[in-house]
């Protein structure tokens, strides 16, 4: 790696803000990487090259003539492809989207590139966010950069591996049921689901609305912050985002976990978890306790149905937010049907994928007359229960700490032919979603070679505690200074 | 419960808009029977007095009813697959 692309975020956004170094300079040097790197690990769908030094110069140009310089000058990101850019396209993973261009941009996208962020490109995914492997984007697999016969997990995959291979220092990811934690914790970086609201969904393509969140891919905890502010905020296009105060994250990061409450539901990680997993999340205990915290046992009853609740109440959303892929107004058209109706399901047959097709299949099956209260709306119930085991664990801790994935990076093609073994990679990861709550990952250790995610939890809108509490952690330890051989 | 077959998967495609190849539709009846089959743990709980929860923030959405600028129609039309005098164009929609 060039010096350029192993700084982290905060540093690159100091020196370019001093004009150490140009934004020019810094987004060259990871568009180079790219170059060199790429073609092992597959994780851009697009590189935005021209865009990104047009961009970069106009960062270097604004603080040559004496702006203030903004909070992440110069720092370039990858952005994962389901997030609107104006002028790019954006595919979703999926060959349903071909061709389409989207008239708008991501508030979140806008909000980064407001504070000086210079994006890079596009990255890969699992189509239309459906997946814990990225395997199952209509395009390409990406590798994982510790083991490139293993998947990067999913469905921000590209995200995690670009971040991991020193591509981008950071990325924004989605996250409907673990998409940006569990990539994250198979590629040995931080990620950050934030609360539900928390950031604007508008310019998202929707999978399941009322779980899907955006949220920022870093190296540190400290970087991740500093995404966090910036991303974090009400915006009006989004009728679900919170007007609530978005504290200085990066700020509260004191490095201290004296006084902290870390509650473990042991009883719900008995069984299913990887041993080498398991090993490195005791020791992640017990490094936030020799750092002080207090840890404490916590049960969460409920959770052992999370993804049952999840895959019916995600599934049904999917069904009805995938209704638009018509063929129709933007996008894919198949055929030369000659009947509205077969130009919908030549369209949707050829436009969408296996697992796509299977969710849709299953969405509209549990909100079909005759089932639906014994699936969909016994879920919501679930959804209640689910919530209140966190309201009342996280009365008596202040984070929840679990393994992000029970197991480490798997292997192309292991799960694919098993949809609900699949799914299960999912287990400690739902319940964040279906409760709303935010959820951090970061590196703890090593499982077999490959990387291993600690997963914490916390209260609604208190992000901050969250990133205080992984911060302390990355204090305390070192793993997540572990760089990946390319 | 309800087991799947490839008839509810039929019926089900219907509903979806999706044309199903034989395989797919054999395919999907048997994952999905295993996924359900997996997803009844959620019938024994009782869930007596408790609400659906259909999102996780419940807050004020109303605002002024105050007129803005929407997306331009040429703009909304571009990345249309075929369109003609200010309009989406599509195959005959009654009879056939």
């Amino acid at each position: 790696m060039s010096s350029l692309t192993a700084l982290s975020a905060t540093e690159i956004a100091r020196r370019v803000a001093g004009r150490d170094v140009s934004a020019e300079e810094v987004t060259r040097a990871h568009l180079d990487r790219i170059a060199e790197t790429d073609g092992r690990i597959d994780a851009f769908l697009l590189v935005a090259a021209d865009r990104a030094l047009e961009k970069a110069r106009r960062v270097d140009a604004d603080i040559a003539a004496g702006g203030a310089p903004p909070p992440l000058a110069g720092v370039p990101v990858a952005v994962k492809d389901l997030l609107d850019i104006e002028g790019l396209p954006t595919t979703c993973g999926s060959r349903i989207l071909e061709g389409y261009r989207p008239p708008f941009t991501a508030t979140a996208v806008a909000r980064l590139e407001a504070a000086g962020a210079v994006v890079l490109g596009k990255t890969n995914m699992d189509e239309f966010a459906m997946g814990s492997s990225t395997e199952n984007s209509a395009f390409k697999p990406t590798r994982n950069p510790w083991a490139r016969d293993r998947v990067p997990g999913g469905s921000s995959g590209g995200s995690a591996a670009a971040v991991a291979s020193g591509m981008a220092p950071v990325a924004l990811g989605s996250d409907t049921g673990g998409s940006i934690r569990q990539p994250a914790a198979l590629c040995g970086v931080v990620g950050l689901k934030p609360t539900y609201g928390r950031v604007s969904r508008y310019g998202l393509v929707a999978f399941a609305s009322s779980l899907d969140q955006v949220g920022p891919f870093a190296r540190s905890v400290e970087d991740v912050a500093r995404m966090a502010e910036v991303l974090c905020g009400w915006d009006p296009m989004d009728a679900t985002s919170a007007r609530m105060e978005v504290p200085r994250f990066a700020s509260g990061l004191d490095g201290r976990a004296r006084g902290l409450r870390v509650g473990v539901p042991w009883r719900f990680l008995a069984a299913g978890v990887d041993e080498g997993i398991m090993a490195a999340f005791r020791a992640a205990i017990e490094a936030l306790r020799a750092a002080g915290a207090e840890v404490v046992d916590v049960d969460l009853p409920h959770v052992s149905h999370a993804i049952a609740t999840y895959y019916i109440v995600a599934t049904a959303e999917a069904s009805s937010n995938l209704a638009r892929y018509d063929g129709v107004r933007y996008g894919l058209r198949a055929g030369h049907a000659h009947h509205l109706k077969h130009l919908y399901g030549e369209t949707r047959d050829r436009g969408f994928g296996p697992e796509v097709k299977r969710r849709i299949i299953l969405g509209t099956f549990v909100l079909s007359s005759g089932y639906y209260d014994a699936y969909y709306l016994r879920a919501q119930k679930v959804r209640t229960l689910i919530r209140r085991d966190f309201e009342q664990a996280l009365a008596v801790s202040d984070v929840i700490a679990t393994p992000t994935s029970p197991t480490p990076a798997f292997r192309f093609g292991e799960k694919t032919a098993d949809p609900l073994q699949m799914y299960l990679a999912d287990i400690f990861t739902v319940p964040a979603n279906l409760a709303g709550i935010p959820g951090l990952s970061l590196p703890c250790g090593f499982a077999d070679g490959l990387p291993a995610g600690l997963q914490l939890l916390g209260r609604p809108f208190d992000e901050a505690t969250l990133l205080r509490a992984g911060h302390a952690y990355q204090a305390a330890t070192t793993h997540h200074l572990a760089r990946p051989t390319l | 419960m309800a087991r799947v077959t490839v008839d509810t998967v039929d019926h089900v495609a219907q509903l979806a808009h999706l044309s199903l190849t034989p395989e797919e539709r054999e395919t999907f009846a048997r994952q999905l029977d295993e996924v359900l089959t997996y997803a009844e743990s959620i019938q024994a709980l009782d869930t007596r007095d408790v609400e659906p929860m259909s999102h996780a923030v419940t807050s004020e959405v109303l605002r002024e009813d105050v007129p803005a600028p929407e997306l331009p129609r040429e703009k909304a039309l571009a990345a249309a697959p075929d369109a003609a005098d200010g309009l989406f164009r599509v195959p005959r929609i009654i009879g056939g």
